[in-house]
């Protein structure tokens, strides 16, 4: 039962190119959806280093090196830069890619149902009473 | 596992005193309606002369967006250049009772040209009154002066002394003599006698010499870090040649240039001063009396060690009182007031730091 | 707060330099020829930084009634060594041909003092050793007296100089880090200026006190440089040591590194964790001078305790330079452990040389060995 309450309709899958993102606001929280390849994943759009809109950043490859003056570009399209600081985040773990042990961004489930689209015209929202604590919100949207 | 951002917001509920925000031109032009047709002219065909080897472009790109917040783009023009964005997406968004403004490009304070300088320095003066202050009174100028001219430096301190609205006096602390240079005095008169603090912002363009003792760095990672052993350069030769003692009200703001450097500086002046205090007969006081009398600093960036308490140590041997809290709005390594500090600070420490040291500096109310 | 125990490393002392004349049989025909006929021998190749009667230069009680401070053997035994009980000092000899612009000029005097070092510093007190002299703004001549001076074990380091012609992280430079690293040779940077720049970022200071300020500022940016340019990736067994540059300006920049690595790091992508790790791992400080407060005794302990790591630092007197009174080099508060740690363990692991014969003390020998690890 708990599980169907969290549960929240955000975009149509088809409104998110593979390789790119939108923003949407679920119960006062911006929630990036990103697709990779066909893949959704879903980030809050607060960078846990100081609180920027994450999502906003741009989607990048991961560049990597063998040594001073080597450099190539790996999983294209699966990393996210912050818009503030340039801090990397892996879209599909919100693990940051420079310090994987201490700073994540908070990530969300998201599932695609199968079959016709979810939902036709505007979308609505299920209200709750909104408690704003000084901590995230923790909203499960999972399947 | 995610590290919810725990710390209670600093600043949360304080009217603060944001002491480094940038504005910008839409455009060049911008300036043309307060300089001499003359000069109007000489920028179209001569434009600005620095010294740096590319034309309106860093040597050292920045890593994103032109070194700006991502999300502080307007509709038109650079971040900065909108005052309506300013305002809703910081003044406003984050509680800035005061912005101190930081025009550091086209005041003529790395221009070659000391004729040219002279004009844009009037100019730009001209213009952040009319483009922010006018419209947004929660801002306040600076008087952008070129260094290299004490005597030119000295005649527009005065012109614009009597207007409260200019907070402070902009030179570039990467000048072509250490600041402490007594060609440079003249105008630390000229601001003791009007009141107003010396602002060092950092600077990107050279006055002459490369950012470090040993040449030009690589890699931004090291010129981004230069800034902070350039101000330390800065602020030992002030020191040193008797700025401070031959100014006893002078006061002096370093900006963005961090703050954690220096009681280990102040150490170290101190320690070797001791030693070598017949070269310099003219100290009557160890150098960290004066840093600690007569200098302010900027939080931002501020520094993020692994364990936030050892910044409270830095602090402490600072002192609470010496450091003023700066966004760098829109620059990318802007500190946000609510998440500057990784720390728990007490409602006085945060009084101070976020709104009360500054409002003592410049005579806010 | 004395040296409680016997067998310190000093890993900082300078002897004086040879007079030019004293470096003559050290020479080449042509080279004694030029020193001679242009009176170049005239000359005491004296360092702008270094100012003799300079009270930093030495302590009075360290000063001779003739000659120079440290120009004496037996006065470094009696000075130097014998009241700190040390095992072990390694001689850094500064040398004006560093600050030459002739390439040639340079490594020929490099190489006199280093053969003038050998014989009458090394071969006549065993607790001795040395860094080695070479001419960094020539990096082909600089590893040809490496390779010549690396079979002599009892060189343990090669010397490079804080302000010099280019950053020493550059590419241009890593001939010099290879060399090193295969011979098991540290890197030693130490305070001083060759003045082929101005020592500031502003231009030039009026005073010697500010000049010897800023050499702390003149290693953060060769620390930095090194970093960013990869040279601990390129070389994973070198130890790069900071000599004479103070300390408490560290943990600063290991903090502000590594926050801005977090947001550049695909520019210096090789750079593949915290930088403060990577600096912990690789580089050393020597004691001297330690620039502390005068009336907080909590300040030392909080900087180690910032700093994080308590292998960084190694013991060094700097005589004769002056940094503290009597025989209280070391600074109160340490333990027992740190103490030892500081003295004997971090130099020993820093120099791979001086882990050789350390007790027996003849490290003359030709067994030179190479490292193909040392290299990546």
């Amino acid at each position: 039962m708990t599980q169907q309450k969290t549960r929240e309709v955000v975009a149509k899958a088809s409104d998110i190119e593979p390789g790119t993102s939108t923003v949407v606001t679920v119960k006062g929280r911006d929630i990036g959806i990103f697709n990779i390849e066909g893949e959704y994943y879903a980030l809050a759009n607060r960078c846990p280093h100081a609180g920027g809109p994450l999502c906003q950043g741009r989607i990048v490859a991961l560049v990597q090196s063998d040594g001073p003056g080597n450099y190539r570009l790996a999983r294209h399209q699966e990393f996210l830069r912050c818009p503030w600081h340039g801090w990397e985040f892996d879209i599909r773990t919100g693990q940051s890619w420079c310090d994987p042990n201490s700073t994540r961004a908070r990530q969300f489930a998201v599932t695609v149902e199968p079959g016709a689209q979810l939902v036709k015209g505007p979308y609505v929202a299920e209200t709750f009473p909104v408690s704003l604590e000084e901590d995230y919100l923790v909203i499960d949207l999972a399947g | 596992m995610n590290v919810p951002l725990r710390h209670a917001p600093a600043s949360a509920g304080l009217a603060i005193v944001d002491c480094d925000i940038h504005p910008a031109y839409r455009s060049p032009k911008d300036l043309y309606p307060f300089l001499p047709a003359r000069w109007q002219e000489h920028m179209t065909t001569f434009g600005e002369h620095l010294r740096q080897g590319l034309s309106g472009q860093l040597a050292w790109p920045r890593m994103m967006a032109a070194g700006m917040r991502v999300d502080s783009f307007p509709e038109q023009g650079p971040p900065g250049s909108d005052l309506a964005l300013m305002r809703s997406q910081h003044l406003d968004a984050n509680g800035v009772e005061y912005g101190m403004l930081m025009q550091l490009s086209r005041g003529g304070m790395e221009e070659r040209n000391l004729e040219f300088a002279a004009a844009l320095s009037r100019a730009v003066n001209d213009w952040q009154l009319a483009t922010f202050v006018e419209p947004e009174p929660r801002l306040r100028a600076g008087i952008v002066v070129p260094q290299e001219d004490a005597a030119f430096a000295v005649t527009e301190i005065e012109r614009r002394a009597a207007d409260p609205r200019f907070a402070q006096i902009l030179i570039s602390p990467r000048s072509s003599d250490p600041l402490g240079h007594r060609r440079y005095w003249p105008i630390y008169e000229a601001a003791q006698r009007c009141s107003r603090p010396i602002a060092l912002h950092v600077q990107g363009f050279s006055g002459g010499h490369a950012s470090t003792a040993s040449g030009w760095p690589t890699y931004y990672m090291q010129e981004h870090y230069a800034a902070t052993t350039g101000m330390q350069n800065t602020l030992t030769s002030l020191v040193f040649e008797g700025v401070f003692e031959r100014f006893p009200d002078l006061k002096v703001v370093l900006i963005e240039g961090g703050f954690a450097w220096a009681p280990a500086l102040c150490w170290r002046m101190d320690k070797h001063w001791e030693r070598m205090r017949k070269e310099v007969p003219h100290l009557r006081r160890p150098p960290s009396e004066y840093v600690r009398a007569q200098c302010w600093f900027t939080t931002q960036p501020i520094e993020e060690p692994e364990t936030p308490a050892h910044l409270a140590d830095v602090i402490g041997w600072l002192g609470w009182d010496r450091l003023m809290f700066s966004t760098d709005y829109p620059h990318w390594d802007f500190d946000h007031p609510q998440h500057v500090f990784k720390f728990q600070l007490t409602e006085a420490q945060k009084a101070k730091v976020f709104r009360d040291n500054a409002k003592a500096l410049y005579g806010l109310q | 707060m004395k040296v409680p125990f016997k067998g310190a490393i000093d890993c900082d002392l300078h002897p004086a330099m040879p007079s030019a004349s004293a470096l003559l049989p050290y020479l080449d025909d042509y080279w004694r020829d030029q020193l001679v006929n242009r009176h170049i021998d005239k000359y005491s190749f004296v360092l702008t930084s270094y100012p003799p009667n300079s009270p930093l230069s030495a302590r009075p009680d360290w000063r001779q009634a003739s000659g120079a401070p440290a120009g004496d053997l037996d006065a470094i035994r009696r000075q130097a060594l014998d009241p700190f009980a040390s095992r072990v000092a390694i001689c850094n000899v500064l040398h004006g041909a560093l600050a030459l612009f002739n390439e040639d000029m340079a490594a020929a005097l490099c190489s006199a003092v280093n053969d003038w070092t050998a014989k009458e510093l090394l071969d006549r007190e065993p607790r001795l050793r040395a860094s080695i002299l070479v001419p960094a703004h020539n990096p082909d001549l600089a590893v040809r007296e490496i390779e010549r001076v690396a079979p002599d074990r009892r060189f343990v380091q090669v010397l490079l100089f804080a302000m010099g012609e280019m950053l020493l992280g550059r590419r241009l430079y890593w001939p010099i880090y290879e060399a090193a690293a295969l011979h098991g040779l540290a890197i030693g940077i130490h305070a001083g200026s060759t003045y082929h720049h101005a020592p500031t970022a502003s231009g030039w200071p009026a005073h010697r006190v500010e000049d010897y300020i800023a050499q702390s500022t003149a290693f953060e940016s060769q620390l930095l440089s090194f970093l960013t340019e990869g040279v601990f990736h390129k070389f994973p067994a070198l130890k790069l040591v900071l000599i004479e540059s103070g300390v408490t300006w560290l943990p600063t920049l290991l903090w502000r590194t590594s926050k801005t690595w977090r947001g550049v790091r695909p520019e210096v992508p090789w750079i593949d964790r915290p930088p403060a790790e990577i600096l912990r791992e690789h580089v050393r400080l020597t004691l001297q001078p330690l620039d502390l407060p005068k009336h907080d005794p909590q300040a030392l302990a909080r900087t180690l305790e910032h700093i994080g790591s308590d292998r960084m630092l190694l013991f060094s007197t700097d005589y004769p330079h002056w940094h503290f009174d009597g025989e209280d080099v070391l600074p109160d508060g340490l333990s027992d452990e740190a103490v030892h740690k500081l003295l004997i363990d971090n130099p020993l692991e820093t120099f791979p040389r001086l882990r050789d014969g350390v007790a027996k003390g003849d490290n003359k020998g030709d067994n030179t060995r190479t490292n193909q690890e040392a290299v990546r």
